[in-house]
């Protein structure tokens, strides 16, 4: 988990709507049962011209060079601009274990998929929705200028000498920003669930 | 006075932790191969062990090779990859004393297919599984949705969700549909209305006359298929065909049952519950539906024609790249597309009232000399037997089609049912992105009637 206050680099435009998360990382991925190390099947589909299949070296596969992540600068974007609904589909978190490790640190979009969003948040990937007039003025700056710079104490991105505003939930945002484990501030209130369970089953004793 | 998903959410909320956060209690928690491994290692490293074992159970379903037999061997399964997350299962659950339906166990199945039939999904419950289906289990007014595999770890761990409460959308459909007419296709037609973003941040509750009259098994598709629409949560009331459907399938005594019974009768939202949207369908208006691209929401009438491309409309790239993909032309009648392959399955459609519609289509008939492969995979293991009690098999067996043992398979295509480059499918699953049932497959979502009709003619046909 990056402990970042600030977002600054390479950013590409995928001007599709409802890139879906077996777009971001396919199926034949999620056989792995580890949580690293998907950055290169990243957008596989696209990005390759042959089958996916986990157990092929990516340096023997055949690269689409038409497709904008495999060109330069490109290869190094830290930042993926798209339009509405990123992230649809599947639950897969796999497509944020992607993005991760591919060197994606936010994705900015008109909306995004309800579970995908959530994802992102829980790796220490910046999920942005902007607004459609927003949004194309960041994707005007970015095709003129491919770099760009975010703020997160401030909450905007910085475009020449205009800044542009965005809401993320403060409490969402210090997850990123710190990193902490969820699972450790729950526990740290486990008599409210122990309570919760035994109320729980004087009112539905049908539950176990 | 609240919605259903209001009186769910109020029922479960354990803390509210400030802004809009909340620890939300799970009461029941799926599991199969995919999702989990990562979140098993998780609470490992963590020395921790499920909060709650009761609330789990677990069963293998993306990964599993559908041509089985009795008395399978994991070490037959040939991609290695997939046979390693199968035995992490078994192990994780061996491991963590969760009980699973393994590979052998005659109820093994789609999770989302085995919880309801076993009477795990019960209304009124939250219902928790790393997979965005989950879903499904809102036909039974349980509050129930798909999470990452963070979550997953997090709700072994704590038996909570860490959420924010989402809003209110009533789809309220009215009126008798055609005879040629499924959920299946009234689904289709919602998200083609709506739009696969048109239920994002809301819990959708499906209600109307056309609701009430659907059997379990047709609410289910319908609720499985709000993620499509954008909704991580579809809903459904409590009425007396649910009462009905669980009858059979619960195990309570009398009294424990008259208790459930009694709450589980509150679960339908207040008539003046106020909703964030709203909006009505008439059914009756719905033709079968078909879809012709790469998102849900590219979906037509079966007896219509690919959409015409608009320069100066915002949907211009995106539709294009479909038209492309699917290997179709603008305009192009959807009547004149011949298929190659069959899809009957997935947690969308393989219960055996899915298996009855296909089984009266091709009764004494043939599939298609241009379907070069036509599956028809049962939901879980009882769904397969209760057909073969009913000998639909037979039926399928002798029109050509290949009747497999219970798993996700061709859904998307993670064991060895997959589609091929250029392969056109007629698939009763849920969704036709690009790549979803095979690298360059191309996918056409639509009913069980429907597909087992492409089957019979190799094309969608005419009136």
């Amino acid at each position: 988990m990056s402990e970042f206050k600030n977002i600054s680099g390479i950013a590409c435009i995928l001007d599709i709507d409802n890139i879906d998360t077996d777009q971001i990382i396919p199926t034949e991925y999620l056989k792995s049962i580890k949580k690293f190390g998907f950055g290169e099947f990243l957008f596989d589909g696209w990005r390759y011209h042959d089958i996916a299949n986990i157990n092929t070296p990516t340096s023997s596969r055949s690269l689409n060079q038409d497709f904008i992540l495999n060109q330069v600068p490109f290869n190094e974007s830290k930042i993926i601009i798209t339009g509405k609904n990123f992230g649809c589909g599947s639950s897969r978190e796999h497509a944020v274990w992607a993005l991760r490790d591919f060197g994606i640190e936010t994705v900015i979009a008109e909306s995004f998929g309800d579970i995908f969003y959530n994802n992102c948040f829980k790796n220490g990937v910046l999920p942005i929705a902007l607004n459609q007039d927003k949004l194309l003025m960041v994707k005007d700056h970015v095709s003129n200028e491919s770099k760009l710079h975010i703020s997160l104490a401030d909450k905007n991105i910085v475009i020449k000498n205009e800044k542009i505003a965005f809401e993320v939930d403060s409490g969402m945002l210090d997850m990123i920003i710190t990193g902490q484990d969820e699972v450790d501030i729950t526990l740290s209130i486990s008599d409210k669930i122990k309570s919760y369970e035994s109320n729980r089953l004087k009112h539905k004793p049908w539950l176990n | 006075m609240k919605t259903l998903y209001d009186k769910l959410w109020d029922d479960h909320v354990v803390e509210d932790l400030g802004s809009g956060d909340h620890l939300v209690y799970i009461d029941r928690h799926f599991l199969h191969e995919v999702t989990s491994p990562q979140a098993f290692d998780g609470i490992s490293k963590k020395n921790l062990k499920p909060w709650r074992l009761a609330a789990n159970i677990a069963t293998p379903d993306h990964n599993v090779p559908t041509a089985r037999g009795q008395n399978f061997e994991l070490e037959s399964i040939e991609d290695e990859v997939s046979k390693i997350q199968i035995i992490e299962l078994d192990r994780n659950c061996n491991k963590f004393d969760i009980p699973q339906f393994d590979i052998n166990s005659e109820k093994q199945g789609i999770v989302h297919v085995v919880g309801p039939e076993n009477g795990f999904t019960l209304p009124g419950m939250t219902i928790v599984c790393g997979d965005s289906h989950t879903s499904t289990h809102g036909a039974f007014a349980a509050l129930s949705m798909g999470i990452g595999t963070s979550e997953v770890e997090h709700v072994l761990a704590t038996q909570c969700l860490r959420i924010k409460k989402l809003k209110n959308f009533r789809i309220n459909l009215l009126g008798c549909p055609r005879d040629d007419v499924t959920s299946k296709d009234v689904i289709l037609y919602v998200i083609r209305s709506i739009g696969t973003d048109g239920g994002t941040g809301h819990a959708i509750e499906f209600s109307g006359d056309y609701i009430s009259s659907l059997s379990m098994e047709s609410r289910m598709t319908i609720c499985n298929m709000s993620i499509e629409a954008g909704a991580k949560v579809g809903l459904i009331a409590f009425d007396k065909i649910t009462e009905s459907y669980l009858s059979d399938k619960v195990q309570l005594d009398k009294s424990e049952y008259d208790k459930a019974l009694e709450y589980w009768k509150s679960l339908s939202s207040d008539s003046n519950a106020k909703f964030d949207k709203e909006i009505e369908i008439d059914v009756s208006k719905i033709k079968p539906q078909v879809s012709w691209g790469t998102s849900p929401e590219m979906t037509s009438d079966y007896d219509s024609c690919v959409p015409e491309l608009d320069q100066n409309s915002d949907k211009y790239s995106t539709y294009k790249k479909a038209i492309e993909y699917m290997g179709l032309k603008e305009r192009e009648k959807l009547s004149d597309l011949t298929f190659n392959k069959v899809f009957v399955g997935s947690c969308t459609n393989s219960r055996i009232e899915d298996l009855r519609s296909v089984a009266s289509e091709v009764k004494d008939k043939r599939v298609s000399e241009s379907i070069e492969e036509a599956l028809i995979v049962p939901g879980s293991g009882q769904v397969k037997l209760q057909a073969e009690k009913e000998g639909l098999d037979k039926i399928f067996i002798e029109a050509g089609f290949s009747w497999r043992d219970p798993g996700c398979s061709m859904c998307l295509g993670m064991n060895e049912d997959k589609l091929s480059p250029g392969d056109r499918c007629a698939s009763t699953s849920n969704r036709n992105f690009e790549g979803r049932q095979g690298h360059m497959g191309r996918t056409h979502l639509v009913s069980p009637m429907m597909a087992a009709r492409i089957a019979i003619h190799g094309g969608i046909p005419h009136e």
